[in-house]
């Protein structure tokens, strides 16, 4: 992963199937081929969805490069009783159409599902304007949203097969810096996080590429440090796992979160909320992206920049430990 | 009614009827805005006749059934003229006429602007304009996919076609080749703050939708033998091309002072005095009517 170039964001190279090179396109041809009811639409992002129109023509609408109107007309083929898939590039997607996703698909409580490719700073040197690291804090906010985001290939593939009957919107946000984190994925259950490591000694939550981050930082901290952790795969945002976080920052007392997105209105806000309305007193840290204008670069570069990886996960860890 | 009872398209109403429902809507909305203290009285006088000849002609609709697959559906893109839907609504028996009632207070189903999740017969919430143009190409997309005839009418006004997704959805929905697709604009020509052109021109609309590859339909929105044609005569829901039906309206029409001043009654709220003189005024010419 720390090697990887601009290029291999948009390759396959050292991909191996159809599944990993491109879980979330993978995963709608499967529902597809289960569900009449399903359609893609793409502005100008057909590429994400090749397997599906290959296979599914008919029931592939492309938008050409109109995301609010590509939101908009999938909440009228929803409330004509189809299930709209639409991939997008996260900051058209989640942050150009909020308004229309919630005027239109949120509050009318419609199954369109919103694929965010590219998100965070995925699009690396194109530049911040290509950059989605408000997209959770926006899309949490609405009232009857589910908000994911897997930790790798399998984890996109194991969530959008559970979340395929909800009849509510929901928002995939995937993450493009991933490294393989399960050898098989978890069953996802509705609006729990699975554990990855058990420990008492610190708490580490990470969701998208932060999941496998805090994996490895806690293997880490295992072998140099005697430090225990708790580990925990937030793929769901919104709904997210209360129960395990209050037992966990009870247990431990200390809570580290990792993401690939703000520091402001994403997991480590949740995190915070929740443990502060418990009245738990517990020592909070945050690995995730500053409030702040950006750095510009190959994201590799990036993720060293900010942070965003197993060496500097871990020192924060073993600061909260030891502080 | 029996719930499976079909409203077929092309129901008898004659002109006069037109223009008697159209002022009868007229008289309810006064009503619902007395009632709730504020409201959109010109705007949804401009699009009385199109509402009338739309719910007592032109839609093939189950009111006992709000989600028949096979209904006509119909977007208030100009969300803020609700008011003139409530009373046809629970006239055609989507709802009882006592919810008319609790127009205006919490809790109520029927609001300023219009909510599918809580009242029958909304085929799509509206509010937020430049969006109903998009929803209802989607509805007429999914038409085509799921192998049904039904129309989708999206209502909108000219202000609202100075929002961008309009033209989004209008280069949609040719691409489509929705012939399913009707969208009325409400062509009154004043906005909230204004002149509608004066702002920022919409003109010409008619080329302007044409060149979006629309069938263009260009008619006087009061005139009622027009708009029964127009609507009995529009291409087939199998055609090709979507079609703007480009309705050249007035503001307030239908009130004398406030035609005159359409601006100043876009939004307000009648004294006692105005609400005596709109209502005789409205009564007298619908007797006129009757006799």
């Amino acid at each position: 992963m720390a090697e990887k170039k601009m290029v291999d964001v948009f390759s396959d190279i050292e991909r191996e199937t159809a599944m990993t090179a491109n879980p979330a396109g993978y995963a709608v041809t499967e529902l597809g081929a289960r569900d009449e009811r399903i359609v893609t639409l793409a502005a100008d992002m057909s590429n994400t969805v090749a397997e599906f129109i290959a296979k599914f023509p008919e029931r592939y609408i492309e938008c050409g490069i109109a995301e609010t109107n590509s939101v908009s007309l999938a909440a009228g083929l929803a409330s004509a009783g189809l299930i709209p898939y639409i991939y997008s590039m996260s900051p058209f997607g989640m942050l150009k159409t909020c308004e229309q996703w919630r005027t239109d698909v949120d509050y009318n409580h419609l199954p369109v599902r919103l694929v965010g490719r590219l998100s965070g700073v995925a699009m690396g040197y194109f530049g911040t304007s290509h950059y989605a690291v408000e997209d959770i804090a926006i899309a949490r906010t609405m009232n009857n949203t589910v908000v994911l985001s897997p930790a790798d290939a399998a984890s996109c593939v194991s969530l959008m097969m559970s979340t395929a009957d909800l009849e509510v919107p929901v928002y995939i946000r995937i993450a493009e810096g991933v490294g393989k984190v399960y050898d098989e994925a978890p069953a996802y259950e509705y609006g729990k996080w699975p554990r990855l490591r058990s420990g008492g000694d610190v708490t580490l939550i990470g969701h998208g590429m932060g999941t496998g981050l805090a994996a490895a930082a806690a293997e880490a901290l295992y072998e140099h440090d005697s430090i225990e952790a708790d580990v925990f795969d937030a793929a769901y945002l919104r709904p997210y796992d209360e129960a395990a976080l209050l037992a966990s920052a009870q247990k431990t007392g200390r809570v580290l979160t990792i993401e690939e997105h703000s520091v402001v209105g994403g997991l480590g806000t949740i995190v915070a909320e929740t443990v502060a309305r418990a009245g738990l007193v517990v020592r909070l840290d945050q690995v995730a992206l500053p409030d702040k204008d950006l750095e510009v670069g190959v994201p590799a570069e990036l993720y060293e920049y900010y942070g965003l990886t197993p060496s500097n996960v871990a020192a924060k860890a073993r600061n909260l430990v030891r502080r | 009614m029996p719930a499976d009872t079909t409203l077929e398209r092309g129901r008898p109403l004659t002109g006069a009827e037109l223009l008697h429902r159209a002022d009868w809507i007229r008289l309810q909305t006064v009503d619902l805005i007395a009632q709730a203290g504020l409201g959109h009285y010109s705007s949804t006088f401009s699009a009385a006749e199109l509402v009338a000849t739309l719910y007592y002609r032109a839609l093939r609709l189950r009111p006992g059934e709000p989600h028949w697959p096979d209904r006509d559906r119909f977007l208030l893109g100009k969300g803020h003229v609700a008011t003139g839907l409530w009373p046809v609504l629970a006239d055609l028996g989507y709802y009882p006429r006592d919810w008319l009632k609790q127009f205006g207070k919490v809790g109520s189903p029927l609001n300023d602007h219009p909510n599918m999740k809580l009242a029958p017969g909304i085929d799509f919430s509206s509010g937020s304009l430049g969006h109903n143009l998009s929803v209802g190409a989607g509805m007429a997309l999914a038409a085509r996919l799921t192998g049904r005839d039904y129309r989708t009418f999206v209502l909108t006004g000219d202000g609202e076609l100075q929002e961008g997704q309009v033209w989004e959805a209008a280069m949609a929905a040719s691409h489509y080749k929705l012939g399913n697709l009707v969208a009325i604009v409400d062509a009154n020509g004043f906005s909230g703050a204004g002149p509608t052109s004066a702002a920022m021109n919409i003109e010409p609309l008619g080329k302007r939708f044409e060149a979006f590859g629309w069938t263009v339909r260009e008619i006087d929105g009061h005139d009622a033998p027009t708009l029964l044609k127009t609507f009995d005569e529009l291409p087939d829901p199998g055609s090709h091309e979507p079609v703007a039906v480009i309705a050249r309206t007035r503001k307030g029409h239908g009130v004398d002072f406030m035609e005159k001043q359409p601006q100043a009654w876009h939004l307000g709220l009648l004294n006692a005095e105005q609400y005596a003189d709109v209502v005789a005024e409205i009564s007298a010419r619908m007797e006129l009517a009757n006799g």
